[in-house]
């Protein structure tokens, strides 16, 4: 009788999994087989492996690197210090807000911002700096992309000082502890998970933007999502993208593999 | 205390840099000058023509349509998937369900994008309002399960057994019983998918024909020709609309968690 219920269930959902989960990445890897002609090869792999596409991983990797750097760097204190505050819940759903505010409208904001014309040039021309180019530079990227991803690395962080039992705290001021050194060996260990969790929130979708670099660094940036919406959309290499889709899955797994892992240690 | 002051800077800095660009487009949405900087008269014109336009009007119905339906559809499935996974006994099985459900959340969006249009070309499905909605559909479903699970997984059996002993059907006891118990997880997953499927950029580029757009694509394209002041109009509507959203949400969540906490209390 149970058996029955579980299977009806079971039917729509995993219907769904196999069709829109195992199924597309099943057909990627089956299409990174074939050259632009149709032909079965294993040429895009050949290219992949050649210094202009694995300079555009490593530089893609690197954008990522420092994307997820400086969110971490920013959110760490923000989310510590939000924890301190009255009506906490509130200030972090403020955070979190302008996260629910579509992305491009975001991205459009910046081009204002940023332009030649924008408030931060007259900014810096008031100041005495001078204005200057500021949109479509590396910079300006970072800067935009650390914009849309930090409210994903203040939550699991939020989250996890949440959790940090104050006695633990307390107990290491008692001892003796300066404020640092409570930070360094009691307060960080102690929230990694909520650390690990936020990387990989903003670790992978860094590598694949691919919207943002267009609009804001004018493609002076390529990522890998960038490459690969570049083979499927423009230049109708829908192999060549695949190829590269499979390294970004590799990329993917790898990075997840690397955060739960550590979860299990700790 | 000195502390305490450095912390309120730097949190007001955090807040000042996260709303800048969504203030500064609604301040000049009411500028009569045509651009981003140079502000010189008040003006509601370019609400105007955002109301004037039926074009855009077109789309955002069409992107309406699309949250609403591919929302209430993601949430059914994904009620289907929590309760075929709370179901399934074997460990390892449910296990590896869940992981297939995390993949699609971790996914990048143009791995999902790249994919399902290959997904559709396959098919050799037309692309369109169809494929939008069930790529929206598709992405949506693990969100939900995952806001349901928790939820159900907290009910305890006895009541199950209780309303069995009691003579309830199978069908009494799933919508008598268990759909009333998780219906605060219910409602955050389709709030959850509704975000999503508004917020989603990425993933309708790929499989949208030329024929059909949502308000993420129509903003992408405007934003590439450069400034309009329609689309500050359009999102500061957007964002106000977001902003009523989320504090519906949070308003509707705050209550169903109360009622609910006094159940367990008891």
């Amino acid at each position: 009788m149970d058996n029955r219920t579980r299977n009806m269930y079971l039917i729509p959902y995993g219907l769904w999994i196999i069709l829109f989960v195992v199924v597309p990445i099943v057909l990627v890897g089956y299409y990174s087989l074939f050259d632009i002609d149709g032909q079965l090869s294993i040429v895009n792999y050949k290219r992949f492996f050649s210094p202009v596409y694995l300079g555009m991983t490593l530089r893609s990797f690197w954008y990522a690197f420092l994307i997820t750097v400086v969110s971490l760097g920013i959110a760490y204190p923000c989310a510590y210090w939000l924890t301190k505050t009255k009506h906490k819940q509130l200030w972090l759903l403020l955070i979190v807000m302008p996260s629910w505010m579509n992305l491009l409208l975001k991205a459009y904001a910046f081009i204002g911002l940023l332009g030649t014309y924008g408030p931060v040039n007259s900014f810096l021309n008031v100041v005495g700096v001078g204005a200057r180019q500021i949109l479509f530079t590396d910079f300006s990227f970072i800067f935009v992309a650390v914009y849309i991803f930090i409210p994903f690395m203040i939550l699991p962080i939020f989250g996890a000082l949440e959790e940090l039992n104050p006695s633990l705290v307390d107990a290491a001021y008692d001892l003796g502890a300066s404020p640092w050194t409570t930070f360094r060996r009691v307060i960080f260990p102690l929230t990694i998970s909520g650390v690990q969790a936020g990387c990989q929130a903003v670790f992978i979708p860094a590598l694949s933007l691919f919207m943002i670099t267009r609009l804001i660094a004018g493609n002076r940036v390529i990522t890998l999502g960038t490459a690969i919406e570049q083979h499927f959309l423009v230049t109708q290499d829908w192999g060549m993208g695949s190829a590269l889709a499979v390294f970004l899955i590799i990329a993917m797994g790898l990075t997840m593999w690397i955060t739960t892992g550590g979860k299990r240690v700790s | 205390m000195r502390k305490s002051k450095l912390a309120n800077i730097y949190l007001a800095l955090v807040f000042i840099v996260l709303y800048a660009p969504i203030l500064y487009l609604a301040y000049y949405s009411f500028n009569s000058g045509g651009t981003m900087y140079a502000f010189e008269e008040f003006t509601l014109e370019w609400y105007y023509e955002v109301f004037q336009d039926t074009r855009l009007l077109v789309i955002l119905l069409n992107t309406l349509t699309i949250a609403l339906l591919s929302a209430a559809i993601s949430t059914i499935v994904g009620v289907m998937g929590a309760l075929a996974i709370n179901n399934v006994q074997r460990r390892d099985f449910r296990n590896a369900l869940l992981t297939l459900n995390n993949v699609m959340i971790v996914s990048p969006d143009v791995i999902i994008g790249a994919s399902f249009l290959i997904l559709f070309a396959m098919l050799g499905m037309r692309l369109g309002f169809t494929s939008v909605l069930i790529a929206h559909i598709a992405f949506s479903v693990p969100i939900v399960v995952l806001m349901v699970l928790p939820k159900l997984q907290e009910m305890s059996p006895t009541l199950i057994d209780a309303a069995r002993d009691l003579g309830a059907t199978k069908w009494d006891v799933l919508t008598r019983v268990i759909i009333p118990y998780i219906s605060p997880g219910i409602l955050s997953g389709f709030f959850m998918a509704l975000t999503y499927s508004l917020d989603d950029f990425a993933v309708t580029f790929f499989v949208t024909g030329s024929g059909f757009t949502t308000l993420s694509v129509e903003i992408y394209s405007l934003a590439r020709r450069g400034i309009s002041l329609t689309i500050n109009a359009l999102s500061t509507l957007i964002f106000l609309v977001t902003l009523l959203l989320v504090l519906g949400y949070y308003a509707i969540s705050k209550q169903a968690a109360r009622p609910m906490r006094l159940e367990v209390g008891e």
